[in-house]
């Protein structure tokens, strides 16, 4: 079809007419509005690194026959059509072998045959059909993980078969119609298939308990396994004495249920750290190195090394730290240091990795790579704290020791009142039954269900948990630290504040359009913004001034934009307006001249995301006390805490915070609060940090939950509990109301158990319970948990609140 | 009723095999990926 003046092609029918309609309602700016869409199929070399040794020593497994294989993460994935558009591909590019596809992950396992083709070649067909692939870096992490996914799964399907067969058994044996012979035999059985429940699926409660002892904790395995352990002993004794009742109904159903839970949460679990892990696999790790020949080639970041020549593209991330050779640019250092604004570095500056590059291309000389750079050393300090954290202790785990200590002095008093009224064997039979039937089974599988629902349903809105105890902790009241530039503000520059003349934006942002200065795009955003309302006024005439401004021409009228130092040169008369407005203007600003007199002015600034302040008061409400900790200057630090109310009261409001400051202010948060076991409630306490740059990352690891924001640098994904897939913080607040939805449903739990635990260990007591009571009672206070659990998760997720 | 002699370990030889092949299909990943495989199968191989 023919639009703006030239032929356009599109894809198929639905784009051509989604265009048409687009167009047809004179919505065409549409296409200057949207931001980082990417033109389908867009090639690029950086897909030469993949045939760099470096690369396939790590990424590339090779089989016999000369056949590869390697796992790519596919963008743009969607839908089944995708899945078969995929894989026919290897009928039509040649080499390519084999091509399988897991459309709910999008990571596909791609074969090739070495002598015919090359992985570039490969991803650069699969870019071409729209799919642009990422190498996915094999971890060891992630293939143990998989390894103990599959064992759970397979021991959940042996104890639903053993907990099956005994449950035909129990029928038989509970009906009570059977003959003596047979009824030996299925007692029998009954101890053999239990048994094997007990000590192969049901060993993990043991190995639980067995940790905890040997740590002098406590745990909820302790009780279970005390459950398991006596109700098998008691039932095999008394299938060998020939009477008594067994217990291996109830214990089966017991080890079922709880391995249930576990399964779906640790599975919950993988997902959400699996979806994180390949988020980072979108960030390319080429680097274009420059030959000695003076040719550019792309390598894989593991090929450079101490002494390269580097080239960094305008708008790319430094991929290394270095000093910079040749060329002159603007670099966000936000990830790093926190500062909003740009800094201009040139012949002879050094640069960092994990900045990046925002104006013009530079080259680099390379004095460090990988993990030798700053935020290689974070990353590893980040692991290492990763791995020594203390795991939070639940309420459940809480209630293991009151738990323990109530079953065994209970069964203690069972044993020695029935043995004073009627005898050693009556006491035995009715302890056995009483630490059986007061099994926290119901404790035990609550948490788990109510986590893994919740957990699931927030992966779907964007919100990846890695682990579940961390909901706890945002349901409570915890002492919550900020990052300010990208956390609590948009990241970028932008302009805050327009003074005078409204009618000349027009001219400016169409004038700034075509300047890479990140003051010039800012000012050309004022269009898309809705600051002016006519659009763009484009000008006759357009001359840059350097860096410090823009000379335009529209209407007739000269605009002259840019410093107080430009007008100065241009002999534009400033006093007069600085008496006017420059009083109480803050942050950099830039002016504006028409025809030689200043008429309006513009306040540039990191402006605070607009939900900020609304999602900071919700979470003041439910009793969380905000600090601000930030690597930015006091000034724009004061201003945003200023705007959002931070530093008041108890919290407080840091600027020029360096990451070690951020991890121990955080330490001395949790220190502070949890150092004197005098004050029980303080000790409640946690510390939740949110942020999204590198120099967050080390405090994002030390607090007890760290929660990292979109559009956030790989240590701090890497460091948090919790990444967010969506910018700003509702999706803070919509974790918290469901973290307090999961919390409150728990409790519901709880109290029930703890109401039929109660109830059941009364009846045992007094010696009321028979095995058959007992078999009844537990599955059904276990499956009313379960249904609490699971029907209270179906429910909407904003409204959660209540369940 | 001495039939349940034979029946009981052929009836746990069944159950036992479907553990075992249960088992082997989680080790070996196919209950990795449910959605997929699931799909492909709805394709058509006509033009192979």
């Amino acid at each position: 079809m023919r639009a703006a003046g030239r032929e356009e092609q599109f894809c198929c029918t639905g784009c051509e007419a989604a265009r048409a309609a687009i167009l047809g309602c004179g919505l065409d700016r549409y296409y200057e509005m949207r931001e980082g869409a990417e033109p389908v199929g867009v090639v690029d070399d950086r897909y030469a690194a993949l045939d760099d040794p470096a690369f396939a020593e790590r990424y590339v497994t090779a089989h016999a026959g000369g056949l590869c294989e390697s796992r790519l993460c596919l963008q743009g994935v969607h839908c089944v059509a995708c899945l078969w558009l995929l894989e026919k591909l290897p009928r039509h590019v040649a080499g390519l072998v084999s091509l399988e596809l897991d459309l709910g992950r999008s990571v596909a396992v791609v074969r090739w045959d070495a002598a015919a083709t090359t992985l570039s070649s490969v991803a650069r067909s699969l870019a071409r059909f729209g799919y642009p692939p990422h190498p996915v870096e094999p971890s060891e992490a992630r293939s143990a993980r998989s390894r103990s996914e599959k064992r759970q799964l397979a021991e959940l399907g042996a104890a639903a078969a053993l907990m099956g067969n005994v449950m035909l058994l129990a029928f038989a044996l509970y009906s009570g119609e059977i003959e003596p012979t047979y009824e030996r035999l299925f007692r029998w059985l009954s101890a053999g298939l239990g048994i094997a429940s007990v000590a192969w699926p049901g060993r993990v409660f043991f190995r639980g308990a067995w940790a905890a002892l040997r740590a002098r904790s406590w745990h909820l395995d302790a009780p279970i396994a005390i459950a398991l352990a006596v109700g098998s002993v008691a039932g095999l004794v008394n299938v060998v004495r020939g009477s008594g009742e067994i217990y291996f109904d109830s214990l089966t159903m017991l080890v079922l249920l709880l391995l249930i839970g576990r399964w779906l949460q640790a599975r919950q679990q993988h997902r959400a750290t699996e979806a994180v892990e390949l988020l980072f696999s979108l960030t390319p790790r080429s680097v274009r190195r420059v030959e000695d020949d003076g040719s550019v080639r792309e390598v894989p970041a593991e090929a450079v090394s101490r002494g390269d020549l580097v080239e960094v593209l305008a708008e790319r991330s430094v991929p290394v730290d270095g000093v910079i050779e040749s060329g002159r640019s603007r670099f966000d250092e936000s990830a790093l240091t926190g500062e909003s604004a740009p800094i201009e570095r040139g012949d002879g500056d050094t640069v960092a990795a994990g900045t990046t590059n925002l104006s013009s291309v530079v080259r680099v000389r390379v004095t460090a790579s990988g993990r030798e750079t700053r935020i290689g050393r974070i990353l590893e300090t980040v692991e290492r704290l990763s791995r020594s954290r203390v795991p939070l202790i639940g309420s459940a785990e809480r209630l293991a020791k009151p738990f323990v200590l109530t079953v065994v002095g209970l069964g203690l008093v069972c044993l020695v009142v029935h043995t004073l009224l009627s005898g050693v064997e009556t006491a035995v039979e009715h302890t056995v039954a009483l630490v059986i039937v007061v099994c926290p089974c119901a404790v035990s599988i609550a948490t788990p269900l109510a986590t893994s629902f919740a957990i699931g349903r927030l992966a779907t809105r964007g919100i990846l948990v890695k682990g579940g105890d961390v909901l706890e902790a945002l349901a409570g009241s915890p002492a919550v630290v900020f990052d300010k530039t990208g956390t609590l503000t948009d990241g970028r520059f932008a302009v805050r504040e327009t003074v005078g003349d409204a009618s000349v934006w027009g001219v400016v942002a169409a004038a700034e359009a075509g300047v890479a200065h990140p003051v010039g795009r800012a000012l050309a955003r004022l269009v898309k913004r809705g600051v002016v309302d006519d659009g763009w006024v484009v000008p006759e005439s357009v001359e840059v001034m350097s860096s410090r401004g823009v000379v335009a021409v529209a209407g007739g009228d000269e605009f002259v934009i840019g410093s107080k130092r430009l007008m100065r040169e241009r002999g534009i008369a400033v006093d007069a307006w600085e008496r006017l407005h420059g009083g109480s203007a803050v942050g950099a600003r830039v002016l504006v001249a028409r025809n030689g007199e200043l008429v309006a002015e513009a306040r540039l600034g990191d402006a605070t995301r607009p939900e900020s302040a609304a999602s900071l008061s919700e979470l003041r409400g439910f009793g969380w006390e905000a600090s601000l900790a930030s690597g930015d200057a006091p000034e724009p630090v004061a201003r945003v805490a200023d705007e959002l109310g931070l530093g008041q009261g108890c919290g407080q409001a840091a600027a020029g915070v360096t990451p070690e400051g951020k991890r121990a202010m955080v330490e001395a948060l949790r220190a502070g609060d949890g150092g004197s076991d005098a004050d029980a409630g303080a000790r409640d306490r946690r510390v939740v940090f949110v942020g999204d740059g590198v120099n967050d990352a080390a405090a994002l690891a030390a607090a007890d939950v760290g929660v990292a924001v979109h559009g956030g640098a790989e240590a701090s994904m890497a460091a948090a509990d919790v990444y967010l897939n969506r910018g700003g913080l509702g999706p803070l607040v919509e974790l918290v109301r469901a973290a307090r939805g999961v919390t409150s449903r728990v409790r519901w739990c709880l109290g029930l158990a703890a109401t039929y635990n109660a109830l059941a260990a009364g009846l045992a007591l007094a010696g009321l319970v028979s095995p058959v009571v007992a078999a009844v009672l537990m599955p059904v206070s276990s499956l009313t948990v379960f249904s609490i659990a699971v029907g209270g998760g179906r429910r909407g997720l904003g409204r959660s609140e209540g369940a | 009723m001495g039939v349940l002699f034979v029946v009981i370990p052929i009836a746990l030889l069944l159950a036992g095999l479907a553990v075992a092949a249960f088992m082997w299909m989680a080790r070996s990943g196919q209950l990795d990926d449910l959605e997929s495989p699931a799909r492909r199968m709805l394709f058509d191989d006509d033009d192979r």
